[in-house]
């Protein structure tokens, strides 16, 4: 099985389907419009935050607060990528058509991660320069040290979000599943996790919370993490791996 | 060719196949019957590698199904209409197929209009009408070109017209010498369409025959005789010692396949015959003959008549209350 | 008994069924057929009061479906067997039927017992199959034991024991007096099961009749003689005289002969004056699916093209062999060599190479010259059956979207 071929014909079915087209747009037009409204209500707040703040202000990090809701849609758009083959039954007939299973689903997970990078690149970086623009003088710029590793890195993000998407949708092969785990997950439990102190140590190893350090470049006030921004992203990376491998054991083991 | 060889497959305690052995040959087509539940299904995603045997093997040109490189060009499967994204277009659906397999565009265009899809082919499949899905699962299996077709029910939902075309399809496939292998559950569809016919009941093979053998081997046959000497055949035939079932005022029943004896003796006695036509059950009644331990929903007692009496019953009674 | 007087439904501009008038009768079986798209499943949602007809009417014992008096148990209706909240069991889907219609809950388990459900009786319906599903349909239909019943496409889905099931059932509904209306496209099982015809073709009326009556009218019978197999002469014998005497005769692929235009005693005579013993004398009716499809031509919404079928459905000429496929060639498509540059390799290579058998337009070398283009595809359909006066009411129809059939809507 030429893998050029899986991957020609990977590109056709997620083309083809409305839902790729208003997922992404979704992540696009969500993480621009809620990073520039935030970066803006921020500017107007500026003169009111407390000197401490103040110092901690990050105009970069600023403009990507809209991430945290549009990786929701780009949980949506990893989700449905892998789950709607098994809902709609497609599943049987792609199988039939491509039995090595390895060569399928990795075929398919990288045709949907080479677009949701390129997707979350486009969007990481209108985000900044949008977010920027709305932060006037308080704005950062792309040659400042850390910048440009933080609005890669935003891409980077998304992108690794969905795959992560994609291989939690392998394991549980249902897309009401997958999202009904992954959407409190990303939501509410990081954040839950992250409000209380005993918890927090825990809850900054999940992927969102490790993953999102790329994107800042001032630190918090009093920041203890144990990782810098590289290592965030390796320990989300690593979650991705897993979730990946634990996809590809369950196609591989279970009857389609 | 298919070879199934002790094929096996367990879920926990439930044996869905048991040991089957049969082989599905080359320029004929090879019905596949049995009740719900015995396990059809199974043997067929078993084929197709979707479902992995609990032992034995199954191999398709001597070659296990993830061997083939290409699939799509060996043997193409109408396993569920339903197997498709409903977001996706006729047309891309196919496409996908095509491409995972090297199969040019163009092909997606010819089978579209083999299959009569060619005015819906960008419209989404999920307004598709079960006989067009239908319709669409064909298309797919046809779309490599191969030599082996596996086709699950393959007329559901298509309309009269749909029915003579698919069945007419498959001739022609087999005419030229490909392996076609088809489930129904229509008796007699099958009895128009196979001449083969392998045979599960409980997840066993039950018989793997040609159509001609099963149905004489499972059901009783005769010849019906008409004639307007209704005695002296009479006796011409009890002096050959041949023994008359049923008989009416011009109507006789005989054992048997006889049609041949029978016409030599009322030449040979000059008796005029109206009508000497050889008799044979229904596919259907050897089918139930055969299968009749092993059907898994059985309706109540199987006797309409005694449940509809029942049912009036109980229709009177609260009638009167 | 229903009853449709001049009922036409329109959707804007397409019309779906248009001024139909029939009477379905209690006592038989009455088979409602059509290709798809010509408003079966329209007509039958009117009758069930689903949808409004936009003129005419249809009543069921004397009023319209939604005036009926405790309307569920006078009239019971398969209609789509998924129309069920999958969420909850057999059971319970049942006992709310009949809670609605006050039937009481002891009816719901002997209709259960009746379709043989009630080991899942308590199981969710979303798990059932297919089969299971129109099971549970048919329950549904014979809850209030009423007298008018409507299946549309009962036999969905079910097994050989239960296709048996559900003809006998029908059957004896109707021997009971019940007025039972079915609609199906299984011309085969409805030659088994009904008395009686309907025949709607784009929305409009094309037969009433009884299925002797029907098959008689639009095709022919004929009769299978066979003769001694050892000598082949006394077959020419019989051909002949049978031919003389104004009879048409056609051989038959086990070496019979097919005749049409003569008696079966007349027959007999000609043989018996030409000296010809015969082994097989045997009277047979034509298919109800030939009679159907002879009156329902030109009337079908949806079809395949209709030259791939003409290469498709050409039975081999006599005497050829179906091509033998070659032993231990590994090669996808051997039967379409592909051209030798490409090896093998990809058998859809060149242009105009790879002859594809049933994808070429018109295919050469297959018209077999004894054969009629494609009014006679089959072996099975006598060639020379006299064709059926096309019903004149099918012109003015209107043609329909195929997207838009009837199962979709």
């Amino acid at each position: 099985m030429a893998m050029a071929q899986v991957v020609r014909s990977e590109w056709t079915k997620i083309r083809s389907v409305a839902s790729t087209v208003w997922t992404l747009s979704l992540a696009v037009v969500v993480t621009i419009a809620l990073g520039m409204l935030i970066s803006a209500l921020s500017k107007s707040e500026y003169d009111n935050m407390s000197a401490q703040d103040r110092l901690s202000f990050d105009p970069t990090f600023t403009s990507f607060a809209g991430t945290s809701l549009g990786q929701l849609a780009m949980i949506v758009f990893g989700v449905l990528v892998v789950a709607n083959e098994y809902s709609t039954g497609m599943i049987r007939t792609s199988l039939a058509a491509v039995p090595q299973r390895g060569a399928f689903l990795f075929g398919k997970i990288a045709v949907a991660t080479l677009l949701a990078l390129v997707v979350g690149m486009a969007t990481s970086f209108a985000a900044f320069f949008l977010g920027q623009a709305m932060l006037g003088d308080l704005k950062a710029s792309l040659g400042d040290p850390g910048v440009l590793r933080a609005v890669f890195g935003g891409g980077l993000y998304m992108t690794l979000i969905a795959m992560f998407s994609m291989g939690v949708a392998a394991m549980l092969r249902s897309p009401m599943l997958s999202l009904g785990i992954l959407m409190p997950f990303f939501f509410l439990i990081s954040s839950i996790l992250g409000a209380v102190d005993a918890t927090q140590k825990v809850g900054r190893f999940l992927p969102d919370q490790a993953g999102s350090k790329i994107m800042q470049v001032v630190p918090p006030v009093g920041d203890d993490t144990p990782y810098g921004p590289w290592g965030g992203l390796g320990i989300m990376v690593l979650w991705v791996v897993a979730a990946l491998i634990g996809g590809y054991v369950v196609l591989k083991r279970r009857d389609a | 060719m298919i070879e199934l060889e002790g094929l096996t497959k367990r879920y926990g305690e439930k044996v869905a196949v048991n040991n089957l052995t049969f082989a599905v040959r080359p320029g004929i087509i090879t019905g596949f019957l049995g009740p719900n539940g015995a396990g059809k299904s199974t043997t067929m995603r078993m084929v197709l590698g979707l479902d992995r045997p609990t032992a034995g093997d199954v191999r398709i040109d001597g070659k296990h199904y993830d061997e083939l490189k290409d699939p799509l060009k060996y043997i193409g499967a109408l396993l569920d209409a339903k197997a498709v994204h409903g977001g996706r277009s006729a047309y891309h659906h196919l496409l996908c197929l095509a491409q995972a397999n090297g199969i040019p565009a163009k092909r997606v265009h010819e089978v579209l209009d083999v299959v009569g899809l060619t005015a819906v082919a960008k419209k989404k499949a999920k307004g598709f009408s079960l006989g067009m899905g239908q319709r669409l699962g064909i298309a797919a299996a046809l779309l490599g070109d191969p030599r082996i077709l596996m086709f699950d029910e393959p007329v559901n939902g298509l309309d009269p017209e749909g029915i003579h075309w698919i069945r007419n399809l498959m001739k022609a496939l087999a005419a030229q010498g490909r392996t076609v292998f088809v489930s129904s559950h229509l008796m007699s569809e099958m009895a128009l369409t196979a001449d083969h016919l392998v045979v599960i009941g409980q997840g066993r093979l039950l018989a793997d025959t040609s159509m001609a053998d099963f149905i004489a081997q499972n059901s009783r046959s005769y010849v019906r005789v008409r004639t307007p000497q209704r005695e002296q055949l009479l006796d011409v035939l009890h002096e050959a010692g041949i023994t008359v079932a049923g008989s009416g005022s011009e109507v006789l029943e005989v054992e048997g396949d006889k049609s041949e004896r029978i016409g030599e003796l009322a030449a040979q006695h000059r008796i005029v015959l109206h009508e000497l036509s050889p008799q044979q059950a229904s596919l259907e009644e050897a089918f139930m003959r055969l299968t009749a331990e092993s059907v898994e929903y059985h309706a109540h007692g199987g006797q309409p008549a005694g449940q509809q009496g029942a049912q009036q019953e109980w229709g009177a009674e609260w009638r009167r209350g | 008994m229903i009853e449709a007087v001049g009922l036409t439904k329109r959707y804007g501009d397409k019309t779906a069924v248009y001024n139909l008038s029939f009477q379905v009768r209690p006592g038989a079986v009455t088979g409602f057929l059509g290709p798809n798209g010509s408003g079966k499943s329209t007509t039958m949602r009117m009758i069930l009061g689903l949808d409004n007809p936009t003129s005419g009417r249809v009543t069921i014992g004397g009023y319209p479906y939604r005036k009926l008096p405790n309307a569920p148990r006078q009239v019971g209706a398969l209609i789509d067997a998924k129309a069920v909240h999958g969420g909850r069991s057999a059971r319970n889907h049942l006992l709310s039927l009949a809670q609605l219609s006050g039937i009481p809950a002891r009816r719901v388990d002997e209709v259960l017992g009746v379709v043989g459900l009630q080991d899942v009786a308590r199981k969710r319906s979303r798990g059932f199959s297919l089969g299971m599903g129109q099971r549970l349909g048919i329950a549904a239909a014979l809850l209030g034991d009423p007298q008018v019943l409507l299946f549309d496409e009962p036999v969905n889905g079910l097994d050989p024991e239960g296709i048996l099931w559900v003809r006998n059932l029908m059957k004896a509904l109707a021997a009971e007096g019940r007025t039972v209306f079915v609609s199906s496209h299984l011309m085969s099982e409805m030659a088994l099961t009904a008395d009686h015809l309907i025949v709607i073709g784009r929305g409009q009326l094309l037969a009433d009749m009884s299925v002797r009556d029907f098959i008689s009218a639009n095709s022919a019978g004929f009769a299978r003689v066979r003769t001694p197999d050892t000598e082949p002469h006394l077959r020419e014998k019989l051909s002949l005289a049978l031919t003389e005497a104004g009879g048409q005769v056609l051989p038959e692929q086990d070496g019979a002969l097919r005749v049409t235009g003569l008696a079966l005693p007349r027959i007999s005579d000609l043989a018996h004056e030409a000296g010809v013993r015969l082994w097989e004398l045997s009277p047979h009716q034509a298919s109800l699916e030939e009679a159907y499809m002879r009156m329902t031509q030109g009337v079908v919404d949806y079809r395949s093209t209709a030259d791939q079928k003409a290469g498709l459905q050409q039975p081999l000429p006599p005497g050829a062999q179906p091509p033998v496929p070659v032993p231990g060639q590994g090669q996808p498509g051997w039967y379409a060599p592909p051209p030798p540059q490409h090896a093998g390799a990809h058998p859809y290579g060149g242009p105009g190479a790879a002859p594809q058998p049933y994808a070429q337009p018109v295919p050469q070398g297959q018209a077999a010259p004894a054969q009629p283009p494609a009014g006679a595809p089959a072996p099975a359909v006598p060639a020379a059956a006299p064709a059926a006066s096309a019903p004149s009411s099918v012109s003015p129809a209107p043609v329909t979207d195929p997207t838009k059939s009837e199962d979709a809507r």
